[in-house]
């Protein structure tokens, strides 16, 4: 089993690549590994919609950057449940994990 | 392995994308845990650490110099290496295929010169890679 960080940047009202990037994290948690995905940059704006809502029901770990919720006015209470606020120093703790496969999207 | 390294491989350029802004938090961030960094910085990234860089007025809203406090990269890379001066460490190199066709050479203190070879060693020896393209 190993480790899977997705870090997902980009706008999902923008294109249709974040989709991918959940189909890949959904299929990697269904063969029995850890997955998470860390929304950063306007991969944040993802945080306020339904469009999430397949990652939680699978059992996806998301996080999603405080700084980047900051910059973008959105507040704690507008988060959906199932979305963790967190600092930057989260995301670099779990990619020092061993077995661990990160990528950027 | 017994201490914890990250390498990250930068493509896009200063001024261009969040993604600058976010690499260089990442950096900052694993220094204040103590874990060790390389940096490989490739493409238009390898003009991050450019000395020429100034910062500037803004005359449409009609500040100086000192009052709009113009931010520029090569200030964050060099307090980047000043923070990782020892333990933790960091290590940035500049592609120098990709600096002599910018004829981005005058970069700030600490930054030194290499090839893709460089990030696959970097890559080799690290706990972990994590490569931030260009969109």
């Amino acid at each position: 089993m190993s480790n899977y960080i997705f870090i997902e940047s980009q706008d999902p009202f923008e294109s249709r690549d974040p989709k991918f990037v959940e189909d890949m994290a959904i299929a990697l948690k269904k063969r029995g590994h850890n997955v998470t995905v860390f929304l950063v940059q306007n991969g944040v704006l993802a945080t306020r919609t339904e469009c999430l809502a397949r990652l939680t029901s699978a059992g996806v770990s998301l996080l999603a950057d405080d700084f980047s919720l900051r910059e973008r006015g959105i507040q704690p209470d507008e988060i959906l449940p199932g979305v963790q606020s967190v600092a930057l120093t989260v995301l670099v703790a779990a990619l020092v994990q061993e077995q661990t496969k990160a990528m950027w999207h | 392995m017994s201490r914890k390294k990250l390498t990250l491989a930068l493509m896009d350029p200063p001024y261009e994308s969040a993604n600058s802004t976010t690499a260089l938090r990442i950096v900052a961030a694993a220094l204040e845990l103590g874990i060790d960094v390389n940096v490989f910085a490739y493409e238009g990234a390898v003009c991050l650490p450019l000395k020429d860089q100034a910062p500037h007025a803004n005359p449409v809203k009609g500040t100086s110099v000192e009052e709009e406090e113009h931010p520029t990269t090569k200030t964050f890379v060099s307090a980047l290496l000043e923070m990782g001066n020892g333990n933790p460490q960091l290590t940035w190199v500049n592609c120098g295929l990709c600096v002599d066709e910018r004829g981005a050479g005058n970069v700030v203190d600490g930054v030194k010169r290499g090839s893709p070879a460089d990030f696959l060693k970097m890559a080799q020896e690290s706990t972990n890679t994590l490569v931030i393209p260009t969109k």
